[in-house]
């Protein structure tokens, strides 16, 4: 790892101020992703900020209908919390399967959000279910934020503060995992509710995407029949040494079946 | 039962230091003084080295020296050897490139070894190994075995024609043709046993030290072997006198063989310790352990199998193609021709076998021994053969088997592979398995989970291997450059405890507590006075290691050697001090006594006379200290039936174990818990091979794609089942303890029973390993839609 | 250089560190603790788990700094008084471990399930060690001891 300076802010503005007076900063939340990328030396910056110590943007609330979830609140949390697990289980199962426990200890909502990766759990979980990412700045729904292959919406000196999320009538998420590394080969979250009707795939493209034809069928009938015939071309899905395309494609139509059927529970 | 004694489970000895954090592996070893050490590695296949420029790496922070293969070559550090010469089908030794620990006219494969950079602190080195500049000039890679041998494939020797190292050959030819010609029907397969890549979760660390004032090295390495180490270092590539250099292998982290070896690190730590004037210290980083440990495996086999109308086997014929790497490992020519084809014949009596072997070079990691080591390939050839003979020939797999196997009443059975078994009853383990597994049930099993839209397979694997490695004049017959008995020396202390000195080396076996349960049951003594020295060439009379499922068999059985001579001495010392004639003397549970008396001596008391020996017979050396050399007379044959069991959804090919039996004979066991362990991890890993994992390079580029734990797919706890392990028993007929060897045997037995369940459920014939669920779902599907 | 201060198994340490500095480094370098392993590098094999406030985490993965003024246990801060904690006596009892290497943070890693569920069952074990690798064992007795610990610890 090269050398930098950390910063440790109380206060997101101090977060802010840090990130926008560095030459070369870098926003680290739970540092799952950028800790490991910093040990392979893959990135040199000359500053780290780090959003652990800041209360404010941890924890879980209701407000206005919706779980909002603080941009450094753990996977882990988000998995027990009893709000979100009543509200709006698809989510804390979703969070409950990112990479393994001490991983669900650290990696935060907001980090991976930011990172976007294409195999990440959370941005189905954001586009599936409707949510909106506040922001230093303002606030992005989810469909605006996710823009390619890890990027996304955000501005260099832009923080993610928390997402808001509706509370779905019904929703579920699938995950097919690669057996390695245990990010999401194909994952698939479905929900009905005040964002409509959602279908959204994470791990099969360079980044999230909803999957139209499953949403207009479900629009009939919210069953596993209805969705029973859609199927995904495989032209322009991610394919590598762990999946080809085309096994990634019969993935999203399997992973949404089983999503569909656990919604309908 | 007794608490301690041969056959109980005793927990193990050495289990409270690691469960407390106390384990000392090498890398929790710091030397005053030492200094790090970072290796420049080739990001390139293959390519020549115009130049290294170390001139700003030198005057980074920290840094002490850069060395490079010119600075080795100038202090005639040799080349890192093979220790086993094959002979080819026409009679010449195999193909010997040099192999020099940091290269110096070419580098030969991804992660081989081009410069050193020696600092303070292991972040200076790493930082100024970034300065180094090497200009390469990039050559096409070969790095596909199976094209290695085309015309005009790159060459990766210039002394290895067609990158061929040997085209070797076992048993004859036209009689197996001639067995052939007679055959009802013959069963074909083509297949490949997949590059594997060992990962023992300690990765390899090494340091070195130079005592100016005595001119002598100590080198602490993650070995296996500590004593063949320092032989290699000194005789072959450091040119020391062997009493200068000290070899410590303290705990270490599983080795699976791949800590066997002598590599590159651990021999330039050690020499350039004197070139700095301060211990040198390398630790792997998991990357470096993926390019840069020898891997295993990696075999494309095409084999035949002829039988008459009743699939009586009357003749075997196999040809494969082994992918040695770039360069020769320690032992990398044994693997897949002694300790590979002379397995073929399994555990059925077909008469005639022909294998050829053809090794080839290619521009990927060194290729070596891994658990098993041959016998996994061997194994994987004869069970996918039968498997699918039995399903070609409409025969029930177990009763193929039964039908070929050798009679208990066939022993010693004359092998047409070299190999002579001593003992065996492969029956009673395929009706104990069939029993555990509820074979009958199996129809029923398979329709309840056809109910679920599911599909049940089962898999069979009749293994044999061939361990204690090994009798040293058959095996220097045969090429090896050393021989392969054990030394244990048994010290009695003044006061009765003992310490036992082992040439075996544990790195995760529990030799710490089997050997002294050994000692304790033989010599009549508490275990807690019985300690277990092991690895260190400092204090323990030359010895060999521990590999090929070889410490108890072997190892142990040097030890039981070197206790009947303290017998032997004690009873003549008991004599003495009872005035009584030594044939009179009966040795029981730790106590001399006078037949037919009431007088009897301690060993304790013993062992206090003889290190006191103020009444003491005058013909008698004082001391109680003896050092026994056990050269095993055969190899021993551990054999057994594993039965795997999977369910297989189709629509995305995801294949769960749902049951496991392995029924394993290793003759005598002294410590069941500890065996049934090693019967685990040997499945573990063998289900790993079947199912996830999978060395991938580059056919293009040369480089590997499965380089960390990103993409190499190690199996993890939700990846396996609880296994169910039974034993049978037919002791070993030639070595005093009747023991076989259990290491390996799951990791043998495992990938054809997994592959078996699954092309059974699949209702096909073949697949190859690893059975992603990618593939799993290819075939299913395929399988459907041909149905249709 | 900057200073971090934290209390590991139960002291209070304080030392000088760089920002890039590991809390695996800490530890291992710093303090000596060598107990904690470091058996990747891409934060899967679990051999470097320890608690930091009471939630096991991979102790490669998080730096030192940010451990500043946290609790920490590590393996060498399990047994009290001499006395085997119930899983790491459970681990010897059910031959739990073989080379000894993944032991710690599978150790540190089945203690941390236990706190979050007392009574798992065959599954739920085999999925919590989803980031702990263990070579030797096939992870067989590992599940049978954390299995014989819950219950030990309930008793």
């Amino acid at each position: 790892m090269y050398d930098f300076t950390l910063h440790r802010p109380t206060s997101v503005d101090a977060a802010a101020a840090a990130i926008g007076g560095a030459s070369d900063g870098k926003i680290m939340a739970g540092g799952m992703t950028l800790i490991p990328t910093l040990k392979q030396r893959l990135a040199n910056p000359s500053d780290v900020v780090d959003l652990g110590a800041i209360a404010g943007l941890k924890g879980i609330r209701e407000e206005g209908g919706n779980i909002v979830i603080g941009a450094t609140t753990t996977h882990a949390t988000v998995a027990a919390d009893p709000t979100v697990k009543a509200k709006i289980p698809a989510l804390a199962h979703l969070a409950d399967g990112i990479g393994d426990p001490q991983v669900r200890n650290r990696g935060t909502i907001g980090g991976s959000i930011a990172n976007n990766d294409p195999a990440a759990d959370y941005p189905a979980g954001l586009v599936g279910l409707g949510a909106t990412v506040h922001t230093t700045k303002r606030q992005i729904p989810a469909d605006d934020f996710f823009i390619g292959m890890f990027e996304t919406a955000l501005a260099e000196d832009e923080i993610v503060t928390a997402v808001a999320f509706p509370v779905p009538e019904k929703a579920a998420y699938m995950k097919f995992a690669n057996p390695a590394s245990r990010y999401a080969i194909v994952g698939v979250m479905v929900s009905k509710g005040p964002a409509g009707l959602r279908v959204a795939v994470t791990g099969a493209g360079p980044s999230v995407f909803r999957l139209t034809e499953a949403e207009s069928a479900l629009g009939g009938s919210f069953t596993a029949d209805a969705v029973a015939k859609v199927t995904v071309a495989a032209d322009g899905l991610n394919s590598d040494m762990h999946a080809s395309a085309e096994y990634r494609a019969n993935l999203v139509s399997v992973m949404l079946k089983r999503a569909v059927a656990a919604a309908a529970g | 039962m007794p608490d301690t004694g041969i056959g109980a489970s005793v927990r193990r000895t050495e289990d409270f230091r690691f469960l407390t954090g106390q384990g000392r592996y090498t890398d929790d070893i710091n030397r005053p003084g030492q200094v790090h050490a970072h290796f420049v590695r080739s990001p390139h296949a293959h390519a020549k080295i115009k130049s290294v420029d170390t001139a700003a790496a030198g005057k980074a922070p920290g840094v002490l020296a850069v060395f490079t293969g010119a600075d080795m070559a100038a202090d005639n550090v040799g080349s890192l050897p093979c220790g086993w010469v094959v002979t080819d089908r026409h009679g010449d030794p195999h193909k010997a490139p040099a192999h020099f620990p940091l290269a110096r006219d070419k580098v030969r494969y991804v992660g081989d070894h081009v410069a050193v950079v020696i600092a303070q602190t292991y972040v200076q080195a790493k930082e100024a190994g970034e300065q180094v500049t090497v200009d390469y000039e990039e050559l096409p890679a070969i790095a596909s075995s199976a094209k290695a041998m085309d015309s005009g494939a790159p060459q990766v020797h210039d002394e290895a024609s067609g990158n061929l190292c040997y085209d070797w050959v076992l048993g004859d030819e036209a009689e197996a043709d001639a067995a052939f010609a007679k055959a009802h029907h013959v069963t074909r397969i083509d297949l490949v046993n997949n590059r594997l890549i060992p990962n023992a979760m300690e990765p390899r660390a090494a340091i070195g030290e130079y005592d100016g004032g005595t001119g002598s090295y100590t080198l602490y390495s993650t070995s296996q072997n500590p004593h063949l180490l320092k032989l290699i270092l000194c005789a072959f590539v450091l040119g020391l006198s062997e009493n200068k250099l000290r070899v410590i292998a303290p705990d270490v982290g599983g080795g699976f063989g791949s800590k066997i070896f002598c590599y590159a690190e651990e021999t330039v730590c050690t020499w350039a310790a004197k070139k700095v004037g301060a211990p040198v210290k390398w630790t792997a980083e998991r990357s470096e352990s993926f390019t840069s440990d020898a891997h295993g495996r990696d075999h494309i086999t095409h084999a035949e199998l002829a039988m008459d109308k009743d699939g009586k086997f009357l003749g075997m014929k196999v040809q494969t193609t082994a992918n040695l790497g770039a360069y020769l490992s320690s032992f990398a020519t044994s693997v897949p021709t002694y300790l590979y084809a002379t397995l073929l014949a399994g555990q059925y009596t077909t008469p005639v076998i022909f294998a050829n072997v053809k090794a080839v070079f290619t521009n990927t990691a060194p290729v070596d021994a891994y658990r098993g080591a041959g016998r996994p390939e061997a194994t994987y050839v004869v069970e996918r053969l039968v498997e699918v003979a039995a399903r070609e020939m409409k025969l029930d797999p177990a009763e193929i088997r039964r039908r070929n196997f050798i009679q208990p009443d066939q022993f010693p059975y004359q092998t047409p592979v070299a190999l002579q078994y001593d003992i065996g009853n492969y029956g009673q383990s395929m009706d104990k398995a069939l029993e555990m597994i509820d074979y009958q049930g199996f129809p029923e099993r398979r329709k309840a989970s056809e109910a679920k839209g599911k599909l049940r397979g089962i898999g069979f694997s009749a293994y044999i291997e061939a361990c204690g490695i090994a009798p040293s004049a058959v095996v220097g017959s045969l090429g090896a450059g050393v021989g392969l008995w054990e030394s244990a020396q048994v010290r009695f202390n003044a006061t009765g405890s003992v310490s036992i000195f082992t040439g075996s080396h544990s790195h995760g076996q529990g030799h710490e507590t089997t050997f002294a349960q050994l000692v304790s049951e033989t010599l009549g003594i508490p275990m807690e006075n019985v300690e277990i020295v092991h690895g260190d060439t400092g204090s323990i009379p030359m010895g060999m290691g521990t590999y090929g499922s070889r410490s108890l068999a072997v190892g142990g059985s040097a030890i039981a050697k070197a206790c009947d001579k303290i017998i032997e001495k004690s009873r003549k010392i008991a004599a003495h001090l009872m005035e009584a004639s030594v044939e009179d003397v009966e040795f029981d549970k730790g106590t001399f006594r006078v037949a037919g008396t009431d007088k009897e001596k301690s060993i304790a008391e013993i062992a206090f006379t003889a290190y006191v020996p103020h009444n003491y017979p005058a013909d008698l050396e004082p001391g109680l200290d003896e050092t026994a050399f056990y050269d095993p007379l055969n190899f021993t044959y551990p054999a057994g039936v594993h039965i795997c069991e999977v369910e297989i959804e189709p629509s995305t090919g995801e294949t769960k174990i749902v049951d496991w039996v392995a029924v394993d004979d290793f003759g005598k066991i002294i410590n069941p818990m500890v065996v049934e362990g090693q019967v685990h991890g040997g499945i573990a890993q063998g289900v790993g091979q079947a199912l996830l994992e999978n060395c991938v390079y580059d056919l293009e580029s040369g480089q590997l794609l499965t380089g960390s734990y990103m993409d190499y797919c190690m199996p993890r706890a939700d990846n396996l089942p609880s296994f169910r392990v039974g034993m049978t028993q037919t002791a070993c007929t030639h070595n005093p303890l009747g023991v076989k060897g259990c290491g390996e045997a799951g990791a043998i037995a495992a990938p054809a029973a997994t592959i078996n369940a699954i092309t059974d459920a699949l209702g096909i014939l073949s697949m190859d390993m690893p059975a992603t669920s990618e593939k799993v779902w290819r075939l299913a599907n395929q399988h459907a839609q041909a149905a249709e | 250089m900057p200073t971090v201060s934290m209390t590991v198994n139960g002291r209070a340490v304080t030392g000088d560190v760089e920002g890039r500095t590991l809390l695996v480094q800490f530890l291992r370098e710093n303090l000596h603790l060598t107990g904690t392993h470091v058996g990747c590098d891409t934060s899967q094999c679990g051999a470097c788990v320890v608690h930091v406030d009471g939630e096991s985490v991979k102790s490669c993965t998080m730096l030192a700094l940010q451990a500043d003024g946290a609790e920490v246990t590590t393996i060498e801060g399990l047994a009290k008084n001499g006395d085997l904690h119930p899983v790491q006596a459970a681990f010897r009892e059910h031959h739990g471990l073989q080379c000894g290497f993944c032991t710690p943070g599978m150790v540190m890693s089945a203690v941390d399930l236990l706190k979050k569920n007392p009574n798992p069952d065959e599954g739920e074990i085999r999925e919590w060690l989803e980031g702990n690798i263990c070579r030797c064992t096939g992870y067989h007795n590992i599940v049978k001891a954390i299995q014989s610990a819950a219950a030990d610890m309930k008793g």
